[in-house]
């Protein structure tokens, strides 16, 4: 302590880059209860420009339910929420009406699901299910949504020689990759990854993350990742939040919790994986 | 002034078969959905002597319009003389004392069953089509509360995202009566099943189109003079049947809309469709002079309004 206190001012660290930014995603206060069931109570969730965001927790802990209020889904109880987008920069988007909800939704927001049968069209070609996001926002010419749909399903790294296969014929991992596609499709501000990867066998899941991970790295999107695996959140994570039972108990640089997790339920998750 | 004095007597028959009440209020309907081009306006479909399926949405809105200065066609697929034709004409006529005629021009109010007349209609004409499903959605959305949402929102993606599968499978879209519509900018209406030949029909048309489905209880208006186009993509533009090369064996005539008859031989000959149109043609070969009318398509199968149709493009894929 005593040479900290001699350390001459001019040597003082500035705060990481990345915190000086404005966030992209400022959510506080979040309260969703379900009849008598408190799911989500009191939680912030903030996100920085290109950073990952994990959120840990065991099933029941209301993180999945924190994804479906970010993605708009449903209506909140309590709170503030937001984004750092186009056109609704100074806006809370809960309050904004469902028309322009929508909007939002389908503008600012990707979001990859842990089924694929609920963010896809299983029997439209899998092109048309990327380009059905641009068709939203009203493209309507079909050479660009070819191309369109084309570069992002490039991006996501899915064989473009199946591109018009219905992802009813596609394997898990390919299925995975055609809903990212959609998901960045319009170049989002928020990617949530919602278990991206659980379900698919732990090769085709180290590709997926690797995809993710290039991604992040040559776009700089802002995502959050909600998964019980501490191995992907470990992959892709910057910072992460531990919920149990509707509330975060503890938040953190990645490294930091898994390494030295100070709650208790923290120490048992990270031992229970390792 | 009592509202016993203002209603009127309960009589045990009404003029054009409705009951004053059944007719007040098709009417209001039909003046709100002329105010809201496309939009499907609810209304309380009335039991009527034919069943639910067989013309019973536009019999209601041709009783409450009707009256005894009125001239009724109806047509069933083109042609005047099919049972169902005869049958609804009967019916109409025996319950108002309206005057009948196959001839397009002289008609008042026409109905009519997945066709539309190929003479251009004329203002103060009533087009009545037979609607049997009024929503365009179907489709993509089964859930009728849903479909009404996605009105609302005018959340139509879904709409080109079919016409989108079509042209990656198939290079061209496959619809073919029925096909979508976008009426005003504003709502998708589904045109009745009229083949893709009469979809172009409705756009700035002179006549007010009212179409009618009885058993879902739906009716909606296309206004005199409203922009209506099919539902396309910018650069893949929509086209009609083609049949140029198709000969009326009756008539000679080409570019009308044909009913194919197959032959014994496994060939195919053709007639014109519209048979009071036929008819027509049929009477200034034989001498008469017949008042013809001008055709929506010229006998070079060009439609009467330049720069509406395209010339077909096959999409890269």
């Amino acid at each position: 302590m005593q040479a900290t206190s001699n350390r001459p001012s001019s040597r003082r660290l500035d705060p990481p880059r990345i915190a000086t930014l404005a966030p992209v995603v400022a959510v506080r206060g979040l309260r969703k209860t379900y009849g008598r069931i408190v799911a989500v109570e009191d939680v912030d969730v903030v996100a920085y420009p290109g950073e990952v965001l994990g959120i840990v927790g065991e099933s029941g802990s209301g993180k999945s339910t924190v994804l479906r209020l970010l993605n708009l889904q449903e209506a909140t109880d309590a709170g503030t929420y937001h984004l750092n987008a186009e056109g609704v920069t100074t806006e809370d988007l809960f309050t904004l009406d469902r028309y322009r909800q929508r909007e939002v939704r389908v503008r600012h927001i990707g979001i990859v699901y842990q089924q694929p049968h609920l963010g896809l069209r299983m029997r439209y070609s899998s092109s048309g299910n990327v380009a059905e996001r641009l068709l939203m926002t009203g493209e309507r010419t079909f050479a660009t949504l070819r191309r369109a749909a084309n570069e992002s399903l490039a991006v996501s790294e899915f064989p473009l020689d199946r591109a018009d296969d219905p992802p009813a014929v596609l394997s898990g991992g390919m299925q995975q990759r055609v809903q990212l596609a959609k998901a960045i499709a319009l170049k989002p501000a928020l990617l949530l990854l919602d278990e991206p990867t659980t379900g698919l066998d732990v090769s085709i899941q180290a590709t997926v993350l690797d995809t993710l991970k290039r991604l992040q790295r040559s776009r700089q999107i802002t995502m959050v990742l909600v998964s019980h695996d501490l191995g992907v959140i470990r992959t892709l994570a910057d910072r992460v939040m531990v919920m149990r039972g509707g509330r975060v108990v503890e938040q953190g640089l990645t490294d930091q919790i898994l390494e030295d997790p100070q709650h208790a339920y923290t120490q048992q998750l990270v031992h229970a994986k390792l | 002034m009592s509202l016993t004095k203002l209603v009127t007597a309960q009589a045990d028959y009404s003029y054009g078969f409705l009951d004053a009440y059944a007719k007040r209020e098709l009417r209001r309907r039909i003046l709100k959905g002329i105010a809201i081009p496309g939009y499907q306006v609810p209304y309380a479909s009335r039991e009527l002597p034919i069943a639910r399926g067989w013309g019973t949405g536009g019999l209601q809105v041709t009783l409450s319009l009707v009256g005894p200065e009125s001239v009724v066609k109806v047509i069933d697929q083109g042609a005047d003389d099919s049972v169902n034709a005869a049958n609804l004409r009967r019916f109409v006529t025996r319950m108002s004392g309206a005057q009948t005629t196959a001839d397009t021009r002289q008609a008042t109010l026409i109905q009519s069953r997945h066709r539309i007349p190929e003479e251009v209609m004329q203002e103060g004409q009533v087009l009545i089509l037979q609607v049997p499903d009024p929503e365009p959605l179907r489709a993509v959305q089964s859930d009728l509360a849903k479909a009404r949402e996605m009105h609302a929102d005018s959340d139509y993606g879904q709409m080109w995202l079919v016409l989108y599968e079509q042209l990656v499978r198939f290079k061209r879209y496959m619809q073919g009566a029925s096909y979508p519509v976008l009426v005003h900018d504003r709502y998708v209406m589904s045109p009745s099943p009229i083949p893709r030949w009469d979809t172009p029909m409705l756009h700035q048309a002179a006549h007010l189109t009212i179409l009618s489905a009885g058993r879902e209880k739906r009716l909606y208006v296309v206004p005199p003079y409203t922009n209506v186009y099919p539902l396309e993509f910018t650069d893949v533009p929509f086209q009609v049947e083609d049949q140029r090369e198709w000969v009326c064996l009756r008539t000679g005539a080409q570019h009308k809309f044909m009913n194919e008859i197959p032959q014994a031989d496994g060939g195919s000959t053709y007639e014109v469709s519209d048979t009071g149109y036929a008819d027509k043609l049929v009477a200034q070969q034989r001498g008469e002079q017949p008042w013809i009318g001008r055709t929506y398509y010229d006998d070079e199968g060009n439609f009467y309004h330049a720069g509406y149709l395209k010339p077909p493009v096959i999409p890269e894929t």
